[in-house]
Formats: C-alpha cells, sequence, structure tokens
C-alpha cells in the first residue's frame, strides 16, 4: 500500500468509526474533553503507525486502546506538576478494562450512550441538537453553525455549556433503564426530528432544502435503527424522513420556486427512497409501539404509492389523520385533516373546518393555514376572499421561497376586481 | 453526589384548599419521606411558611435594608425543599418525580456544589 492509500484508508476509517471509538473513549475517560483529545491523539499515531506496520484487524479496538493509553500517559506526565492531575491519572488507571469490554457489542451500547447523553431531556433543545451534530454525527463547530445559521462561536458557547451541565449535574453516561426508555427515546427521536425539519422545510434564509442537514439525520435514523431495531417509533421516523427526502428534487423548480405536492413532477421522486420508506412504514405499524411518526409515515406513503395527483387515496388519509388526531392532538394535525377531508368532500367542507380551527385563534399566526383557507376560497371562486388569505399568508411567512410561491399565487388570481 | 430539590408551587391556590385536602398531602409527604429516608436518598428537608411571612434582606454599603415578602413575585413560590443524595441526575429526577409536589407545582433539582473545606465546620456544629 502507498501512502497516498494508507492516508485514504485511514481517512475512510475515520468516517467509519471514529464516532463509535470517541463513545468507547467518553466512557472510559469519563470526560467528553479528554476523549476528543485521546480521539485526536490516537489518530494522529495511526498516521504514523500504520503505514509502517500496516492496518491494524480490528482497527476500533487499536485506537480506543491507543486513546486511553495517550490519555493515561498526559495525565502521569502532568501528575509531576499537579495534584489532581495526579488523582485523574490513577482513577483512568483504575479503569483498566479487559480486552472482551471493546468488542462490537459493547462498542455499539457505548454510541447508544453517547446518543442519550447528548440528547438528555435535561438539556435544552438547542444544546441537544448542537451536542448531537457536533459528537454523535460528527459535524463540525462551523458546520453547526452554518446549517443553523447561526456563528461558530455561538454554537462552541452553547456546546460548552452543554458539556458542562453534563459534568456538573452528574449526566450519567448511561443508557436509559426500560422504565425511562419510551420517555427518553421521545427525546431523542424529535431531536432528530427537528434536525430533519431545519434541514427540509427550513425555517427562514434562501435554500428550501439545507441538504447536510437531513442527510444526517437520516443517517442517524439508520444509525438507530441499527442499534434499537425492536423500536417501531425509529422505524416510524426514518420511514418518514425518507418518504418527505424522496420529494426532494421535486419540491422546487427548475427556476427555484416552490412546487406543491399536488403539482410535483412524480418520475422526478426518489424511487429508492420511496422503496424503503414504505417498506419500514409497514413494518413501523405492524411495530409493537407503533405511535405517531408510524401514523405519519404511512402517510406519507399513501402519497409516495399514487402514480398521480389525482390517484391519491385522500380518503385513507383524512381516516389516518383521524388516528393521528386521537393519538397527538394538535391543530396542525387538524389542518391537515381538514385539506385531506376537501379532497375528498369538497372545498366547502374542507373550508367549514378551516375557519373552525382558525376561530379558535389557535393557528391565526400559521402562515400556512391561511395559505389552505386560500386555496379552498379559490376552488369555491370565492376570488377576493382568496386574495386577501394569501396576501395574510404571505405577510406571516419568513421563508423566502414560500413567500414568492405565495406572491405567485395571488398574481394567478388577476387583477383585484374594482367595485 | 448530593442534590437539592426546591418544591415550588401556587401557595394562594393551597390556601383555599379545605383542611382535608391540606391533611392528606401532609400524609403524602410523610410516606414519601419515609419511604426514601429508608433507602438513604433523603438527607434532610423542610416546609416552609407561606411567603407572607418572609423578610428580604440587602446590605448595601454597610446598610441594612429590610422588605416584607419574597426576594421575587413569581406565579410559583418556594414551599419547602429536600436535600438528597443521588449516583447521578437520572437518579436525583427519578427521586425528586416522587416528590408529592411535584404532580401540583414543580421540583427544581440543583447539584450541590462540593467544597470540602466547609464540611468540618458543620460536623462541629452537630457535635458541639
Amino acid at each position: 500500500m502507498s501512502a497516498e492509500q494508507h492516508r485514504d484508508a485511514i481517512e475512510r476509517i475515520y468516517r467509519t468509526e471514529s464516532r463509535r471509538v470517541l463513545a468507547t473513549l467518553i466512557r472510559l475517560l469519563g470526560d467528553f474533553d479528554r476523549a476528543e483529545e485521546a480521539l485526536h491523539d490516537a489518530f494522529a499515531a495511526a498516521l504514523v503507525q500504520w503505514p509502517a506496520k500496516g492496518i491494524p484487524a480490528n482497527p476500533r479496538a487499536w485506537l480506543v486502546s491507543a486513546g486511553r493509553f495517550r490519555a493515561i500517559d498526559a495525565a502521569r506526565r502532568g501528575a509531576r506538576f499537579d495534584a489532581a492531575r495526579a488523582a485523574i491519572a490513577d482513577a483512568l488507571g483504575a479503569r483498566d478494562t479487559p480486552p472482551h469490554d471493546v468488542d462490537d457489542e459493547s462498542l455499539d451500547d457505548d454510541l447508544l450512550r453517547l446518543i442519550f447523553t447528548c440528547c438528555h431531556p435535561a438539556l435544552g433543545e438547542d444544546a441537544r441538537i448542537a451536542l448531537t451534530l457536533r459528537e454523535v454525527c460528527g459535524l463540525t463547530t462551523e458546520q453547526v453553525a452554518r446549517a443553523f445559521l447561526s456563528t461558530a462561536p455561538a454554537i462552541a458557547q452553547r456546546i460548552v455549556r452543554a458539556k458542562a451541565k453534563i459534568r456538573d449535574a452528574h449526566i450519567p453516561y448511561a443508557i436509559p433503564t426500560r422504565a425511562d426508555m419510551p420517555e427518553r427515546l421521545d427525546a431523542v427521536l424529535h431531536v432528530v426530528y427537528l434536525v430533519f425539519n431545519e434541514g427540509y422545510a427550513a425555517t427562514s434564509g434562501e435554500a428550501m432544502v439545507r441538504v447536510e442537514l437531513t442527510r444526517e439525520a437520516i443517517r442517524l435514523g439508520h444509525l438507530l435503527l441499527e442499534l434499537l431495531p425492536g423500536e417501531g417509533e425509529v422505524c416510524g421516523l426514518l420511514a418518514l424522513m425518507l418518504l418527505h427526502d424522496s420529494r426532494r428534487d421535486a419540491r422546487v423548480s427548475a427556476d427555484g420556486a416552490l412546487v406543491l405536492l399536488g403539482d410535483q413532477d412524480r418520475a422526478r421522486w426518489d424511487a429508492a427512497e420511496i422503496a424503503e420508506g414504505i417498506a419500514l412504514a409497514e413494518r413501523a405499524l405492524r411495530s409493537h409501539g407503533r405511535g405517531t411518526y408510524a401514523v405519519q409515515a404511512a402517510i406519507a406513503a399513501v402519497h409516495a404509492e399514487a402514480r398521480s395527483a389525482a390517484e391519491t387515496d385522500w380518503a385513507q388519509i383524512a381516516g389516518l389523520y383521524d388516528v393521528l388526531l386521537t393519538a397527538d392532538p394538535s391543530p396542525v394535525v387538524e389542518l391537515n385533516r381538514a385539506v385531506a377531508i376537501a379532497m375528498c368532500d369538497g372545498a366547502a367542507a374542507g373550508l367549514a373546518l378551516v375557519d373552525a380551527i382558525l376561530a379558535r385563534g389557535e393557528l391565526a399566526s400559521y402562515h400556512l393555514a391561511h395559505a389552505a383557507r386560500a386555496d379552498l376560497l379559490a376552488r369555491l371562486g370565492r376570488t377576493a376572499e382568496s386574495r386577501a388569505a394569501y396576501e395574510r399568508a404571505r405577510a406571516l411567512a419568513t421563508q423566502e421561497l414560500e413567500r414568492r410561491f405565495l406572491e405567485r399565487r395571488i398574481a394567478e388570481l388577476g387583477a383585484p376586481a374594482n367595485g | 453526589m448530593k442534590y437539592l430539590c426546591l418544591i415550588y408551587g401556587d401557595e394562594s391556590a393551597w390556601q383555599s384548599r379545605p383542611q382535608q385536602d391540606l391533611d392528606a398531602m401532609t400524609a403524602e409527604y410523610l410516606e414519601y419521606t419515609r419511604k426514601y429516608r429508608q433507602t438513604g436518598h433523603i438527607l434532610g428537608g423542610d416546609a416552609l411558611l407561606p411567603t407572607g411571612s418572609a423578610t428580604t434582606i440587602r446590605v448595601r454599603d454597610g446598610k441594612v435594608s429590610t422588605t416584607d415578602g419574597p426576594f421575587a413575585e413569581t406565579r410559583e413560590q418556594l414551599a419547602g425543599y429536600y436535600l438528597i443524595e443521588a449516583r447521578d441526575l437520572n437518579e436525583a429526577i427519578q427521586v425528586a418525580s416522587g416528590i408529592p409536589g411535584a404532580k401540583t407545582g414543580s421540583i427544581e433539582v440543583r447539584p450541590v456544589r462540593s467544597m470540602p473545606q466547609f464540611e468540618p465546620l458543620y460536623q462541629q456544629a452537630v457535635t458541639a
């Protein structure tokens, strides 16, 4: 193997193994920052030693012991000057682990420990997201900052605070107990869902889809499914993300305009993602812990299965929204159900439901509620009211592409009639 | 690891409750305290009189100022506390979520800062 081939091989191993190695080093060293340093040192050592001695049979285990050895060594060297460091070195030495502790199964457990710690509900939502992208996905602070239209120092600060809380409040590096699992898994899935949504429906700014975030969220979904294959909601969330992501290329036209589901060129949907998403949605619906992600995935699957917008089984979609409303009542779900009802029972029936939701005031400042109402009014020929509703929606929309889309709709309604 | 569990609740709501509700609440607290005292989690704790009895003290430029009432007017007031011993935050959350007041108010779980230089002072006080 040439030096270049070695470098490529090590880079590949970094991509596939670095998070698992980090997860184990955090357990062995008991500290995020020390573990990150040790991970860095371990790969630095690999770059020197592997080209000469060859790549070890189990690179993970090699990297874990190299990292741990270097951390203990560094603490011992510091110990000559500092009594506190001597205590650390002793503690690290005391955590001596037999070789079986770095087998693949225990490394999987470490990765779960890392995920559950980063998504601990005692951390703020922003901190959970930043920490997960940084530690579990291995994104740089700069990448996280770019994805969330923030600055690197702001994100770095958020991560430092989160790590300080983990340390000071003794958030354990542990997989939740069986009793805590449902709630804790919810918190993890919520982080993944937020990352996906931020990527898929960027709440502000120019680009409609921030691909790197959707990709990381789907990667996390696959990883969680691999680690927790029996959890129905993991399956459901991954299915939901894949089915939404399958429409990525069709959602925005060549000139950069937003295209609604009904108008999308279905030939541009990603068939492979749809096939995987539908299979996972079915598995999620059959599974024991079936929840709201599974039902949302089922709705996305019904859309994905329709060869054209006209062939969509709206009755089934309305029925699935009924199920969703019972499990997780929310005005947004009600709004989606109203749109489905409008598709099977007519625009007037849908409009009555939308008006009732808006009358309660909960969605009064939600732009999509007004856009849905405007669309139904237009279909009923109530053009002036439709225009007013579209204008309300445009005033409330924060996303540039959505605003442009709403402006186009207003233009399509024609000039306002005078008198 | 020690945690202080601060129990917050809407005291005006409690003041209008009938005596039997207060008695039931006291019985619940008794049972809770007995249970976690036995497991070694609860190190100590107290219930506080309502904020109407509170006085806030400030010293500025050597001058003591005394005002009526608690430091901040909030919807929920500090009503009591437990000092607990727990392995980690997960265990602390588990113990704190059993506090009867968690069902109506909220519990703030704060890790206690470890300051070994203070410990001898308290041990003396106990034995004196």
